[in-house]
């Protein structure tokens, strides 16, 4: 009886996703209720989460709660540590759901709301949530061990090599794109700039009370954080109402650029504990609370989607927000929410130290995924319910938005100047046009919702207040992401620097530290300002090539993962990992192809550096950026192809049994979980 | 008596939440390192401020995009 219960249940939730993604396929310009993605997003889930993980688990990766996990073999009460299962879900998210999950769906919303749905989803079921927990697992049964370590184990040191020079590369990539977003935001915004600004006096606040005045009392001094950052919120409207106050706090995206870069450089070299650690408290705070209650405000206020289901530009690839087709840049866009390399970092890093059993591994890791893929499909409805016409006029930059304004007619996407005014007005901006970067576009849309479930309450809709609320929200964490991955850079840095020139490889030498820092900086900052200065925005050069590193990562950890499972003798179930390798070398190496080599100059490189005209100003400058982006692509794909290569060379050996299959597991240890001591 | 109960058991389920909601943002937990050290018979050998001083400065270097 109980069975026939469970079959039917399961039957309903497939017949509701299965209705949902009906409706949603089949409108045609009219609007539709979020209800219907959320329906179709969370039975996907559900089903993926019931059979598929359960099928990892079990057959695949056969988990054995026998077996003793690093955490509670190498016990010590700070890295090892057994945690109840719930909670190290909720730290396994909060290191995971970064900037990625809520841009990549606003800027992938011009191809309608359909694509970048139907990829979320299939996406992470079949792609992402088989990454991070087949690493997670990998990591589990390695003591801890990193993905560089594993893939230099199991695959061989070339692999090892080339993981680690793809994580640097990736990492200043990824580090421009979010610093751009920032930028973007901020530009010519003194409420936006003066909260961002107050967060840093704040965080050494915070660092000072939690470490010298009341040591250990995170909780104390996140309080009192967040108590300054709401007054920094409101003392933000107070500035930019008074022209004496604004006036330094209004900055073009230029100096804003030296001052994140400053930012950076400072953040790299300070202690951790003084700016770093209190920053990443406060962010962390703010991102579980604030995605909380964007989810329960979705539910409750069910907005209509007013974006169509497929735009034009999905077809035609000259979107205005960025230049491609459907395949493979829709693929490229959402990397965070549907599969991200970067995540197989973390689920190498402290989630398999804390693991407690390894059943549990199926819960955080394919679980944790499955919530992040559900931010980026929140991001997706606050995008979608933007007017079409506004959705374009802020996400495109002027010199692009002449070029596509036939197009945005044609469709109806169009918006008049005096709209533009009045919500930018409402929003508390002295302008919302050619806000390119995905974080202005969603916060509107964050500030629609919120303000929306405000009224529902009965009270006032505090537009302006919401907008640079989510503003400072998204900031907040990029900024967090910026800190961190400065410093991750700078330690990488060093160990290079350091087989050259030992005494720079000391991470505590501060000739060292200051040399590392600045090159990491450098690094990020050529990108972040060659984007500033871009005439289409740099959203549209950078974001596709953030995609396809972000991308190759997911490869390398899925080209590890297929190995292990060869050489474990699972070779037969290796197509779960195999598939989603081959979809993103396809993905990967078309995008890669096109943004180097396509005729078309708002798409490639090349072509690009081809028609800027010898006397336009900064010419050289525009041709050597040109350059530099084609070689950097061409260098990601290089790498692919020598990783991918490594692991097929491997495999063939394992398979073929000229090589004797070695796996470099843990020896196993009864656990005492299991014999319930 | 059951008014005695649950005024033993709601510090409990919040001392327990409090140390769930460190755990999740990973802040510096002294007690159940404490914890640790009794139920592994180890002895202690970082005091409190050694102890935050440690995760203080490990923090934040795992961030994701």
């Amino acid at each position: 009886m109980r069975r026939l219960g469970s079959v039917l249940l399961w039957i309903g939730v497939s017949l509701a996703g299965a209705a949902a993604f009906g409706v949603l396929a089949l409108s045609r310009g009219e609007p539709v209720s979020a209800a219907w993605l959320l329906t179709a997003a969370l039975a996907s889930y559900a089903i993926g989460y019931r059979f598929y993980s359960r099928f990892l688990a079990n057959r695949v990766f056969g988990l054995d709660d026998r077996r003793a996990t690093p955490a509670e073999r190498h016990d010590n009460g700070r890295d090892f540590v057994p945690t109840n299962r719930y909670v190290l879900y909720g730290h396994h998210f909060a290191a995971i759901a970064g900037a990625g999950p809520l841009v990549g769906p606003v800027l992938a919303a011009q191809f309608g709301f359909l694509p970048g749905t139907l990829w979320l989803v299939l996406g992470v079921v079949l792609a992402g949530a088989v990454q991070d927990f087949t690493v997670l697992f990998c990591s589990l049964r390695r003591d801890g061990k990193s993905l560089g370590q594993m893939a230099k184990e199991e695959v061989n040191s070339t692999a090892g090599v080339v993981g680690m020079v793809a994580v640097l590369f990736i990492m200043i990539i990824l580090l421009a794109v979010l610093a751009l977003i920032v930028v973007n935001a901020l530009k010519g915004s003194p409420w936006g700039l003066f909260t961002i600004v107050c967060t840093i006096p704040i965080a050494l606040l915070m660092g000072w009370w939690m470490r010298v005045w009341r040591p250990g009392a995170v909780g104390e001094a996140s309080l009192v954080g967040a108590l300054l950052l709401v007054a920094a919120l409101s003392g933000g409207a107070f500035v930019a109402s008074h022209p004496a106050l604004a006036r330094p706090f209004t900055q073009s995206g230029v100096a804003l650029t030296w001052m994140i870069m400053a930012y950076g450089f400072v953040a790299s070299v300070l202690p951790v504990w003084m700016l770093l650690t209190p920053r990443d408290y406060l962010s962390t705070f703010l991102k579980i609370t604030t995605i909380a209650v964007l989810g329960l405000t979705i539910f409750i206020v069910l907005p209509p989607l007013r974006m169509p289901a497929v735009t034009v530009f999905a077809r035609l690839g000259q979107g205005p927000v960025f230049a491609g087709k459907v395949f493979p840049f829709a693929f490229i866009t959402i990397a965070c929410g549907a599969i991200s390399g970067f995540h197989a970092l973390i689920a190498s890093g402290t989630t398999p130290k804390m693991i407690a059993r390894e059943s549990d591994a199926r819960f955080i890791g394919y679980g944790g995924m499955l919530m992040e893929s559900f931010v980026g499909i929140m991001a997706m409805i606050a995008a979608c319910i933007l007017d079409p016409g506004v959705y374009f006029a802020m996400n495109t930059a002027p010199a692009a938005l002449a070029q596509a304004s036939q197009t945005l007619q044609q469709a109806g996407f169009v918006v008049s100047p005096d709209v533009m005014q009045s919500l930018a007005a409402r929003m508390g901006e002295q302008t919302l046009v050619a806000r390119a970067g995905g974080a202005p576009s969603l916060a509107v849309g964050m500030a629609q919702l919120f303000s929306s479930l405000t009224r529902t309450l009965g009270g006032s809709g505090f537009e302006a207040l919401w907008y640079h609320f989510a503003i400072m929200f998204e900031a907040l964490f990029i900024l967090t992401t910026i800190d961190a991955g400065t410093r991750v850079g700078r330690f990488m840095l060093q160990e290079l620097l350091g087989h050259a020139a030992p005494k720079l490889g000391a991470t505590s030498w501060y000739p060292s530290i200051l040399i590392a820092s600045a090159g990491i900086t450098a690094g990020w900052g050529f990108f972040l300002y060659q984007g500033v200065v871009d005439p289409l925005g740099g959203i549209n050069s950078l974001w596709p090539l953030f995609g396809i590193a972000n991308q190759l990562l997911a490869a390398v950890a899925l080209c590890v993962g297929t190995t292990i499972l060869i050489k474990m003798g699972r070779a037969r179930f290796a197509w779960v990992t195999l598939v989603p390798l081959l979809w993103l070398l396809a993905v990967t190496m078309t995008a890669g192809v096109e943004k180097v080599f396509a005729s078309d100059p708002h798409l490639g490189f090349l072509a690009h550096a081809a028609t800027v005209a010898a006397g336009a100003p900064n010419a050289a400058r525009l041709i050597f950026n040109d350059h530099m982006d084609a070689a950097m692509a061409l260098l990601f794909m290089g790498i692919v192809a020598v990783l991918v290569g490594a692991s097929v060379w491997e495999w063939w050996l394992v398979l073929s049994q000229r090589k004797r299959p070695q796996v470099h597991e843990a020896p196993f240890t009864e656990s005492a979980y299991a014999t319930g001591d | 008596m059951p008014r005695e109960t649950e005024t033993r058991r709601t510090p409990r389920l919040l001392t327990r939440l409090a140390r769930a909601a460190r755990q999740v943002i990973g802040a510096p937990d002294y007690e159940a390192y404490l914890d640790h050290c009794r139920r592994a018979g180890h002895p202690v050998r970082l005091t409190r401020s050694a102890y935050i001083a440690e995760i203080l400065e490990r923090r934040g270097t795992s961030r994701c995009c």
